[in-house]
């Protein structure tokens, strides 16, 4: 349930669901995000799930803070079955020319990057949010000793695919991007789409995301 | 790449720093990752179209510091340019001084040579009639760190068209008079996380000047000055992001989120700069000061009425 609801700026309701970041208190926000977004109320214009908040920006041309906050207070959330999950594979490639950060995380973690791989592939990972850039997955949690922090100065131009690691959670850059997660391999999978109009991500909040790792070989010859 | 081009089309002869089409933006997708983009300067945005009567929410092109230099072949077509900018317009035997907020027409052969916007960063170049353009989740604004939107999602580039699939009738050439007003003082909305920072912290964000810095772009707007102190935690659990928002990451400068914005971000919020003040906030150049004074929602909300009203009045001014 929401906590509490805040304004950020004059057009956007801050709903805070908590402080603890874990699943039942994301699949929360994002049934609300879901029942929202059914509701189809003309004046939103963004919602924005995350960890555990959701950030709704409205037009102040049609809505105020006041009305809409009420407006959400008033809703009927449902919990029924839009919440299955889907599964999704996604194959990762991870040859040295991938793994731009893989020995720094040895030495990190202090562990053997057969380990590391061994956790990282055995490992089931849940959807919490997507975003900073397009379609961009935050899939979470690591175990305990596989939580490394960000790299000291980050990277200008992370490669597009690269599959990187911080704290308890593992990403995609579905995009070259800047960025400082550590990087352990590269997946041939398309996760943005944009010429799909409407869902152009492949994965959602909320989805299981399994990696699979494949060879180079495999990885040169991938075709969607 | 093939160039098709049709009958009524500009030849780009000089792109210009960050030229793109841009109209209102596209909404409902911050949750897949796409920030709403569209015009920065909205007040402007709208009146080019306008001046040269289009649909008010019709793309028009954006262009920051120096614009394209653009040449025109077919009949004749209306334009308008609005901001503060200096162009000129390249006839036959002749040049002439460009006005803003004045639309004229156009005739085949003639040049349109958009040489700077003055002590300001953006402006808008309107067409009479249709743009051939792609829309992608019905808007063509253009962000090109996505690639998204009209132009295969890239700025402008030397020897591109701009086809006209279709000209205004409309040829009746129209005056504002207007004047960008200039402000330092950009008012702010406390923001989530405003008591992470001490209270020295506050008092130099809420009291003293900044400078905005070379990093600033559609995406964002770095800011330099006296740093401010953050005592709680440098980090917050990554969360969504909107325009105007200001972070304050581990260096002590603030950054305010633009248009083009990341849609998540893990920086504190110290404030929100209010709706009606983003129009002008987005046209200070580096090197400009701005200084950050607190209003509460209230006034927050009156004085985005009040703009509104002002941009409506400006808007039935051009009939």
């Amino acid at each position: 349930m929401i906590k509490n609801i805040l304004n950020l700026g004059d057009a956007a309701l801050y709903c805070d669901f908590g402080k603890e970041v874990n699943r039942e208190t994301n699949t929360q926000v994002i049934r609300y995000f879901k029942s929202i977004q059914r509701e189809n109320i003309t004046s939103i214009n963004n919602l924005s799930p995350s960890y555990n908040k959701l950030i709704i920006s409205f037009d102040l041309k049609k809505t105020n803070f006041k009305d809409l906050k009420k407006i959400i207070e008033n809703l009927n959330i449902t919990n029924e079955d839009d919440l299955k999950n889907k599964q999704i594979e996604v194959p990762v490639c991870c040859d040295e020319n991938f793994a731009l950060d893989i020995v720094r995380l040895e030495k990190k973690l202090n562990l053997k990057r057969e380990k590391i791989y061994e956790n990282f592939f055995s490992k089931e990972f849940f959807c919490y949010m997507t975003g900073f850039i397009a379609g961009m997955p935050f899939l979470g949690d690591l175990s305990e000793n596989m939580r490394a922090k960000r790299l000291e100065t980050p990277r200008v131009k992370v490669p597009k695919g690269s599959v990187a690691l911080t704290e308890q959670f593992a990403n995609i850059y579905t995009f070259e991007s800047p960025g400082g997660w550590n990087v352990i391999g590269n997946s041939p999978l398309r996760i943005f789409d944009n010429s799909k109009e409407t869902n152009p991500n492949l994965i959602n909040p909320g989805d299981i995301v399994l990696f699979k790792e494949i060879s180079k070989k495999q990885y040169e010859n991938y075709n969607e | 790449m093939k160039i098709i081009m049709s009958k009524n089309y500009f030849q780009v002869i000089r792109a210009g720093i960050n030229t793109t089409f841009q109209d209102e933006g596209r909404k409902n997708l911050y949750h897949v990752g796409i920030p709403f983009s569209g015009a920065m300067d909205k007040r402007n945005y709208l009146l080019s179209n306008k001046l040269v009567g289009n649909k008010i929410n019709s793309p028009s092109l954006e262009f920051a510091y120096q614009g394209p230099l653009l040449k025109y072949f077919g009949n004749k077509i209306n334009i308008a340019i609005t901001g503060d900018v200096n162009f000129k317009i390249k006839k036959k035997d002749i040049t002439i001084d460009g006005n803003c907020y004045q639309s004229l027409n156009l005739e085949n052969g003639d040049e349109v040579d958009i040489l700077s916007t003055n002590k300001s960063v953006y402006g808008y170049l309107a067409i009479g009639g249709q743009i051939d353009l792609k829309y992608q989740w019905s808007s063509c604004s253009t962000n090109t760190k996505a690639i998204i939107g009209a132009n295969d999602g890239k700025k402008f580039e030397n020897e591109q068209v701009i086809n006209i699939s279709k000209l205004n009738n409309y040829l009746v050439e129209k005056k504002l008079n207007y004047l960008n007003t200039k402000i330092e003082n950009i008012r702010i909305i406390k923001g989530t996380n405003f008591d992470y920072f001490s209270d020295k912290g506050k008092k130099i964000f809420l009291e003293k000047e900044f400078i905005v810095s070379k990093l600033t772009d559609r995406m964002g707007m770095r800011l330099e000055g006296p740093k401010i102190e953050n005592i709680i935690d440098t980090n917050i659990k990554s969360e969504g992001l909107i325009k105007g928002v200001i972070q304050v990451p581990a260096d002590g400068n603030p950054i305010v989120m633009l248009s083009d914005h990341g849609t998540i971000g893990g920086y504190p919020k110290i404030g929100v700069v209010i709706s009606a003040d983003y129009d002008k906030l987005v046209q200070l150049s580096p090197g400009s000061k701005i200084k950050f004074k607190q209003v509460d929602l209230s006034s927050a909300e009156n004085l985005f009425k009040l703009y509104d009203l002002e941009t409506q009045n400006l808007i039935s001014q051009i009939e």
